[in-house]
């Protein structure tokens, strides 16, 4: 046991836990301090009149007693992309290849875990089952999503990007894109043949639901509870112990020495007896695995899947791995935080602070403003090395 | 073996008078077959196909622009005003050819992945249907609580004025949106340009507060088309009535007629590309093209040059956008999705990047596969699903075949499908480049 | 060159094979055809599916007097992709073919809009199960009528509703659709008028994440939230908005009407200031009809069935009707699509499943029964049981 326990490397264990925690309470924070400091000024504006008339409170005191929700929604979504943004950053640090059909990776593990838990509901099993058990259901089922996602991301690899891989760049981002597509329609297909209906539902069990309250606070004529739902808990720490289970794989492991030796020079590392082939699918692999696992927990939080589910989240992660700096497993997750953060602050305070002119219809291209701005002013992102132009 | 068989049977047939033989005796067929047979899918197969034989077979290169005129001008108006459906196809095909060999000019040859093309072409619709219709007086309005009186802000023969401001203010626009983007490598601008994309059909559906600029998801109608004079329309009834079989009203035969400045817009397009690809503009793309490194080393002002292509790209769609915006008198944010980027960008995978007869043949195969050969199928398996009929060997009663098993439903399938199969095995297109086919001519013979 | 010429001929060959099978079929002497344009794919497949299986369970139920005629009538359903270009080429398709006459479609306006000009220029007649744009019919064509109630008399319905429980304040979200967005537009106005203060007004494309857009709903604690859009998308944001500490009333339009909705919404719905919707078709306990048509709807396609799937079962029964009264009129013969069309109109008190129609002259139904109905259990099979808490005769706006 001893022996064991000298092998662990404790370092990459909690540096990983550290690191999130540092990028959740610094952008938590930064974010606060650019909302707090634009109610200060719009206050003075006739926004704030209207706010007053509104709410009866002022706009500064709207936001500072909305704000604890908004962090906490923000860091719920936030680790939802992180967890979809490692597929990306993955799959470009080794082959610098953008895995366009990553979102539907995502979608396909999503609904993997949801029809299993529907079938598992529909036999009854779900309706009278003790905490425990639910919990363990609940796992059962991303395992499954996470399996069924893993083994969809080799296949996709082999079939589609491998014979592409001497190509020119576009070439396999073309193929991509004919894959996210196409599976897309498959998923409907086999969702039409087999149960008829396009939209899943995520079945009620357990506590999920319940919501952990923290206080309340009055804000003119009535109260704001605020606290967080069990569903947001579960999403959180399981995206935790999955981006440090990920670290400690790639950063602590024979076999994530090998990944990190294929990201940086292919040809030496199949030089050093690197069986470069089976590290690609590997990282395909554990891509995968996240993203299926990811599309579970998005399922459970947010209830409702159909096969068009995996876009939008997809592009906004892609946006996050950019953002942080793609290729950087930190980056990363840095990204993911940050843009879960932005685009729960801009939904959740536009449409106040403009008086109704932009509201949360904003939300999305939020997110791809930010892409385009990144991309303009620091395309190597938060925490990458510069990429610009390249053959 | 079979190809190469049919690949001797065709070099015997190509040779001198046997080939204008067949030429002629295709459109003929074409033309007969329709004729007698309005609505068969197969009839117009073989019409539209008489225009691939125009340009396989080896006839002498005046006799293709004769035949190929009386062909687009002659023959197929008639047959489309006969049949509507097929005037609204060969419309549909001629716009999404243009659209296409606009983003030919980004993709094809200046290599620029271009995901969001459909925003400039969302930019020209919108120009026209702001100015052509009455939503200046709507600006006040939320969408759908606007009074029906309303006066017009513009006349709609303002319309070819307007095919020109579309143009500018399409091409500022890709010179606005590439500017910031273009110094990033392939698979960035991808995403960035797909971002702006979903940017303008994002504004497009959400202009409509404070100020109504864009009716939201309802779209602006109606939109005003320049007037088309009695005279026309007695003189075409006049030389046509007989052939076609009854008096044609102006609503087909302004159809007619966009159908015709879409043609035109197609010609000026290929005069443009073909003059671009063969100056000093051309050759700088295909030096970026192929090694962008290579390229700068030889001193071509790199961001320049994939501007000069994005914005050119950029100004046909915006003329299309207006062609498009007065030919319907509606448009909505639906018809600028992502779907129809992707779908304009596999009609040039599929043709060949870079090729122009490639990829008019791509337009024109994608939106046929997708209005005519998908719905007829989907049509015909529907009919057996409600008739008695079984397949014969397995004894499978048509009526149990599953309803969601419907051909028309999987669009995204086929393009997904063509973008992959085309990228394994023949990434060149159906019709390559001439350079890509000398290219794959050296590897034939080594 | 060669190998390409070769492909693209193999290509043809197959194509035109394939084709050869599906081209022109013949029609047989006494053939009628009736079409259905809907979405049959991408995110709108969902409602759209359904209009196009109401439809069809209406051709086999109701379609046996016009064969006992000795026609053969058949289903044409087309794919209009929620895409106006598409509507349009397939409405160009529907009206060359001369069996066809009659047209059951759309489920957009935005595309419903420009594909009835076709079919006005050609008198094929549109009955429409779910467009509810002002615009669709106030152009005044013979060809084009309705049997679900406009914006313009819903989103009011909704509002005076809600002023009669005494709510002083509300939140309005949609779902950016023309159709949500637009009932959405008419409840303000109308709240506005009547007093309510109206704190927010959102769109949002979104189908889950409602975190960001709850926080201002929850902060102003309005009496009301209403919600124009679909059941699916309304269903979840009342249940997280439920889940964040909202008490009060949910209100929303006749999107909301599916079983769906107490699946996604569960015991939310019932809970706190309750929730309520409006709509123009009545549930089981007024319209025995409705109660059979979901139980055969839920036997034939096993999946109970979305919103408008009743009102395209009616379109296509009163299609049928007037097919069946133009054709007596023609001495048993094959009628013109201009008689088809007038017959429509000259229904009187048409019995559907989801209300009693007669076409005013422009194709609005005349004196559409408006009910507001609280949704009672949460038990998806229990839907057709939800109460109705009132009922409304309003005649559309001339």
């Amino acid at each position: 046991m001893k022996q064991f326990l000298k092998r662990i490397n404790f370092y990459e264990l909690v540096r990983p836990v550290g690191q999130m925690l540092t990028f959740s309470v610094g952008s938590a924070v930064c974010m606060s301090v650019i909302a707090v400091v634009l109610a200060l000024i719009l206050d003075q504006t006739y926004i704030g009149a209207d706010i007053m008339e509104k709410y009866r409170v002022t706009l500064f005191t709207y936001t500072m007693i909305n704000l604890p929700q908004v962090v906490i929604d923000g860091l719920t979504i936030g680790f939802v992309y992180a967890a979809i943004a490692l597929g990306y950053t993955m799959v470009y640090g080794v082959l610098e290849f953008i895995n366009f059909a990553h979102s539907e990776i995502f979608a396909v593990g999503a609904f993997v875990g949801v029809e299993f838990l529907i079938a598992l509901g529909s036999a009854g099993v779900l309706s009278g089952a003790s905490l425990p058990m639910a919990y363990a259901y609940l796992t059962l089922a991303i395992f499954l999503g996470m399996l069924a996602a893993g083994g969809l991301a080799v296949t996709v690899e082999r079939v589609a990007y491998r014979p592409l891989r001497g190509a020119s760049r576009l070439v396999p981002l073309i193929s991509a894109i004919g894959v996210s597509f196409l599976l897309q329609d498959v998923i409907r297909l086999v969702e039409g043949v087999t149960t008829g209906q396009f939209n899943r539902i995520f079945p009620t069990f357990g506590n999920f639901d319940a919501r952990i309250i923290f206080g309340k606070l009055a804000m003119g004529a009535s109260k704001i509870t605020m606290g967080i739902s069990v569903k947001s808990i579960i999403v959180i720490v399981s995206a935790v112990l999955m981006l440090v289970a990920l670290n400690y794989l790639v950063n602590a492991t024979r076999i994530g020495k090998a990944i990190r030796a294929v990201a940086q020079d292919r040809s030496t590392a199949s030089l050093m007896g690197i069986n470069v082939n089976r590290i690609i699918s590997l990282t395909f692999l554990v891509g995968g695995l996240l993203g299926g696992a990811a599309g579970v927990l998005y399922a459970l939080k947010f209830t409702r899947i159909d096969p068009f589910v995996g876009f939008f989240p997809g592009l906004k992660a892609f946006t996050a791995a950019v953002l942080g700096g793609i290729g950087n497993m930190t980056g990363a997750l840095l990204g993911g935080i940050v843009l879960g953060m932005l685009e729960t602050f801009a939904g959740s305070y536009m449409g106040v602070f403009t008086m109704g002119a932009a509201g949360s219809e904003y939300k999305d291209i939020f997110a791809f403003s930010i892409l385009i701005l990144v991309l303009i002013f620091r395309p190597q992102g938060l925490m990458g090395k510069h990429v610009g132009q390249k053959a | 073996m079979v190809s190469s068989y049919f690949k001797e049977l065709f070099d015997r047939a190509n040779q001198g008078r046997l080939a204008y033989f067949f030429v002629i005796a295709h459109i003929f067929a074409g033309t007969y077959l329709v004729y007698t047979q309005p609505r068969s899918n197969l009839a117009f197969l073989v019409l539209i196909t008489s225009f691939l034989s125009l340009y396989f077979f080896r006839t002498s290169s005046r006799f293709k622009l004769v035949a190929g005129v009386v062909l687009a001008l002659v023959i197929v108006p008639i047959v489309g005003v006969r049949n509507i459906f097929y005037l609204e196809v060969i419309f549909q095909i001629a716009v999404f050819a243009a659209l296409a060999l606009g983003l030919n000019i980004v993709v094809g040859f200046a290599g620029l992945l271009d995901l969001g093309y459909v925003a400039f072409y969302a930019v020209g619709a919108y120009l026209w249907a702001f100015f052509g219709s009455q939503q200046f007086y709507v600006l006040h309005f939320a969408p759908g609580t606007q009074p029906s009186d309303l006066p017009f802000l513009l006349p709609g023969d303002t319309f070819y004025m307007f095919i020109l401001v579309g143009i500018i203010v399409a091409g500022v626009t890709g010179i606005i949106l590439g500017l910031p983007v273009l110094r990033l490598r392939g698979d960035y601008l991808a995403i960035v340009t797909l971002g702006f994309g979903e940017v303008i059909r994002v504004l497009a559906n959400n202009l409509d507060k404070p100020l109504n600029f864009t009716n939201g998801p309802q779209g602006i109608t109606p939109i005003q088309r320049p007037t088309m004079p009695d005279m026309v329309v007695d003189w075409f009834n006049g030389i046509f009535g007989g052939v076609v079989g009854h008096d044609v009203s102006p609503a087909n035969l302004y159809n007619l007629m966009f159908y015709l400045y879409a043609l035109i817009m197609i010609i000026v397009i290929i005069f443009v590309t073909r003059r671009l690809n063969d100056s000093k503009i051309g050759r700088a793309w295909t030096a970026v093209r192929e090694d962008e490194t290579a390229a700068i080393a030889q001193g071509i002002p790199l961001v320049r040059m994939k501007l000069t292509a994005f914005a050119v790209g950029a100004s046909f769609a915006g003329a299309m956008g207006v062609l498009l915006a007065a030919s319907r008198t509606f448009i909505s944010p639906e018809s600028f999705s992502f779907m129809q980027s992707i779908g304009v960008l596999s009609m040039v995978i599929l043709g060949g990047a870079g090729s122009i007869p490639g990829v008019i043949l791509g337009a024109a195969t994608v939106t046929i596969l997708n209005l005519q050969v998908l719905q007829g199928f989907s049509l015909y398996l529907n009919e057996l699903r409600q008739s008695d009929a079984v397949i014969p060997i397995i004894n499978f009663a048509w009526k149990d075949l599953s309803t969601q098993l419907d051909p028309a439903k999987y669009q995204r399938l086929l393009f997904g499908l063509i973008l992959i199969l085309m990228m394994i095995f023949r990434p060149a297109g159906l019709i390559p480049a001439s350079r890509r086919k000398r290219e794959l001519d050296r590897d034939e013979t080594k | 060159m060669s190998k390409s010429r070769n492909s693209v001929f193999k290509m043809m060959v197959a194509a035109g094979m394939t084709l050869a099978l599906c081209g022109s079929v013949g029609a047989a002497d006494k053939a009628i055809k009736i079409a259905t344009q809907s979405p049959l794919s991408g995110d709108q497949s969902v409602v759209g599916v359904d209009i196009k299986r109401g439809a069809e369970m209406a051709l086999e139920q109701l379609g046996k007097p016009l064969a006992d005629m000795g026609f053969k009538v058949e289903l044409a359903p087309f794919d209009d992709q929620a895409n106006p270009d598409t509507g349009v080429a397939n409405a160009k398709r529907i009206v060359s073919d001369p069996a066809i006459l009659a047209v059951v479609g759309h489920y957009n306006s935005g595309v419903q809009i420009p594909s009835s000009e076709v079919y006005h220029t050609s008198g094929l007649v549109n009955v429409s199960p779910a467009n509810t744009n002002p615009k669709v019919t106030t152009r005044g064509y013979l060809e084009v009528n309705r049997i679900v109630g406009r914006d313009d008399v819903q989103g009011v319905v909704g509002a005076d509703f809600a002023s009669a429980k005494g709510a002083k304040t509300a939140f309005v979200v949609h779902d950016k659709t023309a159709y949500g967005q637009g009932i959405a537009e008419f409840f303000k106005k109308k709240a506005e008028e009547n007093g309510i203060k109206v704190l927010g007004f959102e769109g949002t494309e979104e189908k889950a994440n409602f975190d960001a857009l709850l926080s201002p709903v929850i902060a102003g604690n309005p009496d009301v939230v209403y919600f124009g859009g679909m059941a699916y998308q309304a269903a979840v944001l009342f249940k997280q908005a439920r889940e964040r500490g909202y008490e009060g009333m949910f209100l929303s339009d006749d999107g909301f009407d599916s079983s769906d909705a107490a699946g996604a919404g569960g015991a939310t719905l019932t809970s706190g200031g309750g929730t309520f919707y409006s709509t123009v078709s009545g549930p089981a306990s007024v319209y025995p009809g409705t109660a059979k048509f979901i139980a055969d709807f839920q036997a034939k396609y096993k999946a109970a069935p979305q919103p408008f799937a009743a009102q395209g079962f009616d379109s296509m029964a009163i299609s049928l009707k007037a097919i069946e009264n133009a054709a007596k009129a023609n001495k048993n013969e094959v009628p013109t699509r201009e008689a088809v069309a007038k017959a429509v109109r000259e229904l009187k008190d048409f019995k559907g499943i989801t209300g009693n129609f007669t076409f005013n002259n422009i194709g609005d139904p005349e004196k559409a029964l408006y009910f507001v109905i609280q949704v009672k259990s949460p038990d998806p099979a229990k839907w057709s049981e939800n109460e109705v808490v009132q009922t409304l005769e309003i005649a559309p706006p001339k």
